[in-house]
């Protein structure tokens, strides 16, 4: 495969870069005429919006960061000054600071999707562990972003989540202070977390491509669950799927712009704009929304190191998932028995999240607990065994076939379940 | 804009309904045109905020101006100031200087300005201390400093040489010493900037 690369773009100039680099080639084969399942819901928009959020926090990110101070000294001055005083400098913080959340919101519909659609199952099994490498990338870089501004909640917010790492035994206390690089939260821990959270988005994009190149192989799944069979059921990415992400990027960016520009805070907390104070902790303290879930299955347990297992167990358990569960087909849509459970999933993950959100006493101790059972039964038993309980309905035998002809109509056949006899 | 979001139904029925191509390249391509012209301005305003974050921020711009008290300076005698973040000398000059700055000819001068156009109060001359060629700061505040071939000073970077009027006389610098905006708010009081 030495020598160049035969290319027929016309344009000359581009033919000769094409034919020593041959990008543009490959730009329009996994881009421009990539066959997709033609298919797709507006589910299938997700990727890309997490895409069009990673570059939008990298761009308001490498601005912010020409402004911003890590020092513990200045750092909270520092931002204010980007609110008051830097030309569009509160735009700029408010995007950056509402894209970390419009960047879960996406990403939690993405998993979603994934879980409900069977995106995990095979062969898109590395694909979907790539992806809870992402996840965990972004919890991380989300977390060290929020104590950048080094308001109260920043400051203890830093200090509970470092001190998780104290629960492990014998080297738990070595961890947290090779954590902080001393005894408390200080200008070092600052320092590193700033060094970090730039450092993190970069190796995130790296694990993105590489969830984008193990997609190309596998191809997309779709909302049948079932591979394309030819070239009736794909079209090309290009106009086609372009043409549809951009119809969801518009509804994304309406709902980015709604926060940003009239409720930038309402996802915040006002002790934030308080300078951190390590003497002092704010009374009721509690993380961003996206990390309520785990706040509460790490609240739900009554022992401080069980507890913490249970939280990170919450997103490892994601890792094995393509092989908990048993059923070999991917949709929900033809899993009568899987998909009442997958939406009591939905309700646990919205309970936990506000559950979260509470003091941890009376009932929500009780929901997060129930909460947090239902979690983990679903991915270690429930996942496992309804897929060999349950009798799926008919698949469709192709993408084309419900709609030309020469198979059973998934919304028919749905409501005529063939039950196990 | 309501162009844009009403053509794509005429377009696409267009297209559609009659199949042929000599009618719906062009509306294609008006599409096209029109969607990427909406496109263009929509990312150029959203670049706009990023570009201008990087001017000088609202306290920078309040910095810009600087209050001097010139009483203590006696004759023969220079200080400097800081306007800008930038050195602003400020020289009580005395008669021999004058004389000196007002006598050459301007065909003399790489720059021609004359004395009178670079003060406003004749003994006292106010000019940015920072030299036109690349930007180093000039000798010549000091007694013990070199000040050049013309009595006024010497940029040690490359070698270029002002006059008591801070006009470029030799060297490598292209024009005079910048004269900064100023007012004398009193007799003894400046405001540079």
């Amino acid at each position: 495969m030495v020598g160049l690369h035969k290319s027929d773009i016309p344009n000359p100039v581009l033919r000769w870069i094409d034919e020593r680099m041959p990008v543009i080639t490959l730009m329009q084969k996994e881009y421009g005429s990539f066959p997709t399942p033609k298919n797709f819901n507006y589910f299938w928009n997700f990727g890309a919006l997490a895409m069009v959020n990673l570059v939008v926090m990298f761009i308001t990110g490498i601005v912010l960061a020409m402004h911003y101070t890590p020092h513990v000294n200045y750092a909270f001055d520092s931002v204010e000054r980007i609110m008051r005083d830097v030309n569009y400098g509160w735009l700029i913080r408010y995007i950056h600071m509402n894209g970390a959340s419009m960047f879960f919101i996406v990403v939690y519909i993405h998993i979603l999707r994934g879980l409900y659609y069977g995106s995990y199952k095979n062969p898109r099994e590395l694909l979907w562990i790539l992806g809870v490498v992402i996840l965990l990338l972004m919890m991380a870089t989300a977390f060290m972003g929020y104590v950048l501004p080094w308001g109260q909640m920043s400051f203890w917010g830093a200090t509970v989540i470092t001190n998780l790492f104290s629960a492990f035994p014998l080297v738990g206390e070595s961890i947290v202070t090779w954590l902080w690089g001393g005894f408390s939260i200080d200008n070092a821990t600052l320092n590193r977390f700033f060094s970090l959270h730039y450092l993190l988005p970069f190796v995130i994009a790296g694990v993105v491509f590489l969830h984008v190149v193990a997609l190309h192989i596998t191809g997309s799944n779709n909302p049948l669950g079932i591979d394309p069979k030819g070239p009736q059921d794909t079209i090309p990415f290009h106009p086609y799927y372009t043409i549809k992400d951009s119809v969801g990027l518009g509804v994304y960016a309406m709902v980015f712009a709604f926060l940003v520009f009239f409720a930038p805070n309402y996802l915040g907390h006002p002790d934030n704009y308080t300078p951190a104070n390590p003497l002092v902790t704010p009374p009721h303290i509690v993380p961003e929304w996206y990390f309520m879930p785990y706040y509460a299955i790490l609240r739900a347990v009554p022992d401080k190191l069980g507890g913490v297992l249970l939280m990170f167990g919450s997103i490892m358990v994601l890792f094995v998932l393509p092989w908990l569960d048993t059923s070999p087909v991917r949709s929900m849509r033809f899993r009568p028995l899987a998909r009442p459970f997958f939406f009591v999933f939905v309700v646990a993950c919205v309970v936990l999240g506000y559950g979260g959100s509470r003091p941890p006493e009376g009932i929500w101790v009780v929901l997060s607990r129930v909460g947090t059972a239902y979690y983990f039964l679903y991915f270690l038993v429930i996942m496992p065994v309804l897929g060999k309980l349950e009798r799926p309905l008919p698949l469709p035998e192709s993408i084309a076939a419900p709609v030309l002809g020469g198979g059973p109509l998934p919304a028919g056949a749905a409501q005529q379940p063939m039950e196990k006899a | 804009m309501a162009d844009a979001t009403t053509a794509p139904s005429h377009a696409v029925a267009g297209h559609g309904g009659h199949g042929g191509h000599a009618d719906g390249v062009p509306k294609r391509d008006f599409l096209k045109l029109t969607a990427g012209a909406m496109a263009a301005v929509g990312a150029g305003a959203f670049a706009w905020p990023f570009i201008d974050s990087m001017n000088p921020a609202a306290d920078v711009l309040a910095l810009s101006t600087t209050v001097v008290d010139i009483k203590p300076i006696v004759e023969g005698q220079a200080i400097t100031v800081v306007w800008r973040g930038k050195p602003v000398f400020v020289r009580h000059r005395t008669p021999k200087e004058i004389e000196e700055a007002r006598t050459v000819a301007l065909s003399a001068l790489p720059d021609p300005q004359t004395d009178q156009s670079r003060v406003q109060k004749t003994p006292w001359l106010i000019v940015v201390g920072i030299c036109t060629h690349l930007g180093c700061v000039p000798l010549g505040q000091k007694p013990t400093d070199p000040r050049g071939d013309y009595g006024g000073w010497f940029c040690p970077c490359h070698g270029s040489h002002y006059d008591t009027s801070g006009r470029i006389r030799k060297g490598p610098a292209p024009t005079n010493l910048v004269v900064p905006a100023y007012a004398f708010l009193t007799d003894t009081t400046v405001r540079v900037g």
